[in-house]
């Protein structure tokens, strides 16, 4: 995984750039294998279909293929694989009509106060026993789908790809405050959107669900 | 030595930080007070710490099958 420690490679990876650069197309592959699944989850965590992921993931190898001579080896090339891959689905998330009404760029304005939590039931069991995997599986991707981009990727950065706060900064462009911030959203807003299956119907069999309002 | 009163609001907005143990020492200390007095707080905290383990673990895409083929395939062709 992305953000596990991994043992010293780089200096084989910038031997590999190296080798790439001098056209050994054989040395690329070795240089993006420990990465394809990171690239994967990255464009279809955003995008929320494997066929446009899958698309994508290419899109954004090739591209670092093409551009490898740009990159900066003091840099880690997984962080500019990752960036790039990221860049492609939101370019793709602007073409697709379907996402017409989501904005990719400007947060909306309810979005800059805080979050408070809509929902105070306390769920502290997780009833993973009770729970089919997919039932689960299916609810995460379709509350993770239903985050604003901004918040959708900050979660995917850190609590999927497990990397550090400030590599999620780097891959995004915005200051370490900025990460946490929307991290913070990004969690609060999968709680109140999973809550209703994780205490009401899933748990219980009962279809409705009693929240829990603060005062 | 009294704690000094933390706000539902605060705690909401530092309750990220705090699942990640990224609080500092005295804001961790009030924060804890907090929890022990306030059953919301209490409920948003419990949640969220699933939510986190629920993404970790969870939501496991799978890579399609042929993707590595595909993938090296279009390497090759450029």
């Amino acid at each position: 995984m992305i953000g596990a420690p991994k043992p010293r490679l780089d200096v084989s990876e910038a031997e590999l750039i190296r080798r790439v650069c001098q056209g050994d197309k054989e040395a690329f592959y070795g240089l993006v294998g420990p990465y394809e699944r990171a690239v994967y989850v990255a464009a279809v965590s955003i995008l929320n279909n494997p066929a446009d992921a899958e698309e994508v993931a290419q899109e954004a190898v090739l591209k670092a293929f093409t551009h490898l001579a740009e990159f900066r080896a003091e840099a880690k090339f997984s962080t500019w694989l990752i960036q790039i891959t990221i860049n492609e689905a939101r370019l793709r998330l602007r073409k697709d009509r379907r996402h017409l009404y989501e904005s990719v760029d400007e947060p909306r304005k309810d979005e800059e106060g805080d979050y408070s939590p809509k929902d105070f039931a306390d769920w502290r069991e997780i009833p993973s026993e009770t729970l089919k995997r997919n039932e689960l599986r299916n609810a995460l991707k379709r509350a993770l789908a239903s985050l604003p981009l901004k918040y959708r990727e900050v979660l995917i950065l850190r609590d999927i790809q497990n990397l550090s706060i400030e590599e999620t900064a780097e891959i995004l462009g915005i200051s370490e405050g900025n990460v946490k911030t929307r991290l913070l959203r990004a969690r609060l807003q999968m709680r109140d959107a999973l809550a209703p299956g994780i205490d009401g119907s899933w748990s219980t069999g009962k279809p409705e669900y009693k929240k829990v309002r603060p005062w | 030595m009294s704690v000094i009163e933390i706000s539902c609001l605060e705690v909401w907005r530092e309750i990220s930080n705090y699942v990640d143990d990224d609080v500092a020492p005295a804001l961790r200390a009030r924060m804890e007070a907090h929890f022990k007095s306030c059953a919301h707080c209490k409920a948003v905290l419990d949640g969220t710490k699933n939510v986190v383990k629920l993404v970790a673990d969870g939501v496991e895409y799978e890579v399609p099958s042929g993707f590595s083929d595909r993938l090296y395939r279009k390497i090759k062709g450029k």
